[in-house]
């Protein structure tokens, strides 16, 4: 319980500290303070110097961040100036979008990572080892964009691109864990004791290294998130990356922070589910 | 492997003499419109043919890898300086300085790379000249890719910083910068030199990613960004397979620098 506190205490100090260097990002973005409306032909000077005095007390970055957590409060993101739509309404309408090719890509990125990491070091066979190796090697060569046009040109499914960046990730890492847990002398015992595979596999090999897979869970996430942008922007799935980058060319900055903090606490919260289950383990393990 | 890494090194060495003899290999100047022969075929005259403005695309492609293989080193160098200044004295001070300095390097690894990347790259003027969109681009990258790196240096120089031969130093007298520059910098130098090299490589495809998504080095400055950002195009791709030399050429320079790094990672 104390460790669900602290971490949480842990994703709250993150993102007050974010959401300030957020606003410190809005207070320093061109164009802060300037209204459109104070372009309107119709206005008299009067009414401009009125429009500009109701910013005013915005140019102060301590007002624009108490402002901004008290909106936050309310639930209400503020509104995206290329879109002209409430950025609430733009997540709700496009969060879901990412989070099902975020979690289709997890998915398959990390049955083939681990599955073929397993295997390898399971067979112990040179060939699987020197192929999964190469593949996964080529893949980590590839940027997510570059991925994402191949896909389109081959008209390939899109939602399969986050699976093929999360892989080669997740494939070194657990494979060279799991090469290492299966080198230790407890399973060396069991071998000896004429366990089989799958035997030691689950009982002696997969929970020494949890926690370890269990961390780079975590930071899957953040690389699945990550991609994202690229390949929605260029296989046009409308979620949270193709906004984010359309809110980049169009230089929205409050909307990008948004978009960032948002991915940020999803991040925070994944990690931190992990590193509590992986302290679980270890202490489970002891 | 050691043959492995001998034909990364020679590769990388003749990849990185190319470009850097651009001005004297290649054919024509990157921007130099052959208006006659738009999106031609490879020939004598255009060994990889020319783009649907009529450049020689060989030419493009050389200069291009100069840019990207000069400027990504140059980015990582400076992540690698930031790293070891923000990391090494926070882990030599130790105490307070070393918990607020890594609480804020999380802070900054928990913020997704990318999004921090474009969200910071949106800040700054998007219609610059391509030599300042080169310099915002690569001078992100490394401002931004520090974070890292530092949290390694700082584990380093603390386990450094406790040392014998670091308590020696400071029975015998040594203290302040003259202990940090003379006996800590000195062994950081291949944590440093490891991170260097992890850099290398990531920045390459950030600045690939970034190119492809409109928001890298701007034209008609090639970079491998904007060279891949011909892909789009893919209805005309079919007939045209030396489109994809720029790809095959990223695939085969990063994969040097992972075969260059594994060993250098080796005695850290």
């Amino acid at each position: 319980m104390r460790g669900v506190l602290k971490l949480a205490a842990k994703i709250l100090i993150t993102v007050l500290l974010g959401g300030f260097l957020g606003a410190t990002l809005v207070r320093l973005a061109p164009g802060f303070g300037v209204d459109e409306e104070e372009l309107d032909p119709r206005l008299n000077q009067q009414s401009i110097v009125a429009l500009r005095q109701a910013h005013a007390p915005e140019s102060n970055l301590m007002v624009l961040y108490f402002h901004y957590l008290d909106r936050l409060l309310h639930g209400d993101l503020g509104i995206s100036r290329t879109l002209q739509r409430p950025v609430r309404q733009l997540l709700v309408e496009r969060f879901p979008e990412t989070m099902k090719g975020v979690g289709l890509g997890l998915a398959l990125g990390w049955t083939l990572g681990l599955g073929l990491a397993v295997a390898t070091v399971m067979s112990r066979a040179w060939y699987l080892d020197l192929s999964a190796g190469i593949l996964a090697g080529l893949l980590l060569c590839l940027p997510a964009a570059v991925l994402a046009l191949l896909f389109v040109l081959a008209q390939a499914p899109a939602r399969l691109i986050l699976g093929l960046i999360v892989f080669p990730k997740v494939f070194r890492y657990s494979r060279n864990l799991l090469a290492r847990s299966s080198a230790l002398p407890h399973v060396l015992m069991a071998r000896a004791k004429g366990l089989g595979n799958l035997r030691v596999l689950v009982w002696h090999i997969l929970p020494t290294a949890a926690p370890q897979l269990l961390a780079l869970a975590g930071v899957s996430v953040s690389v699945a998130f990550t991609a994202a942008i690229p390949v929605e922007a260029l296989c046009d799935l409308p979620g949270i990356g193709q906004l984010a980058w359309k809110a980049a060319l169009g230089r929205d900055v409050a909307l990008l922070i948004n978009l960032t903090m948002i991915v940020t606490l999803v991040t925070l919260v994944a990690n931190s589910a992990s590193d509590l289950m992986g302290n679980r383990f270890r202490r489970a393990e002891a | 492997m050691k043959w492995a890494r001998i034909m990364a090194i020679a590769f990388l060495l003749v990849v990185s003499a190319a470009s850097l003899l651009a001005n004297f290999v290649a054919p024509a100047s990157y921007a130099h419109q052959f208006r006659d022969v738009p999106d031609a075929a490879p020939s004598r005259q255009h060994l990889l043919g020319t783009d649907d403005l009529g450049r020689d695309r060989f030419s493009r492609v050389l200069y291009g890898t100069r840019v990207s293989l000069l400027l990504a080193p140059a980015a990582a160098l400076l992540a690698s300086v930031l790293a070891a200044l923000v990391g090494g004295i926070a882990g030599f001070v130790g105490g307070w300085v070393e918990r607020c300095v890594m609480a804020a390097t999380d802070l900054f690894l928990s913020l997704p790379w990318l999004f921090l990347l474009i969200t910071v790259r949106a800040l700054l003027p998007l219609n610059v000249s391509p030599v300042t969109s080169v310099v915002i681009t690569f001078a992100l990258l490394g401002c931004l890719g520090w974070a890292g790196a530092a949290r390694v240096v700082c584990a380093d120089a603390r386990a450094l910083s406790q040392s014998d031969f670091v308590l020696l130093a400071r029975a015998s007298g040594s203290a302040g910068i003259r202990l940090l520059w003379h006996h800590l910098v000195p062994n950081l130098k291949p944590v440093l030199y490891a991170q260097f090299w992890i850099s290398v490589p990531v920045f390459m495809i950030a600045e690939a990613n970034l190119g492809i998504l409109g928001l890298g080095v701007a034209e008609p400055l090639p970079s491998w960004g904007s060279l891949l950002r011909e892909l789009e195009s893919f209805s005309t791709i079919s007939g045209q397979p030396w489109q994809f030399v720029p790809l095959i050429l990223l695939i085969v320079v990063v994969s040097s620098f992972h075969l260059v790094l594994t060993q250098e990672e080796l005695p850290v």
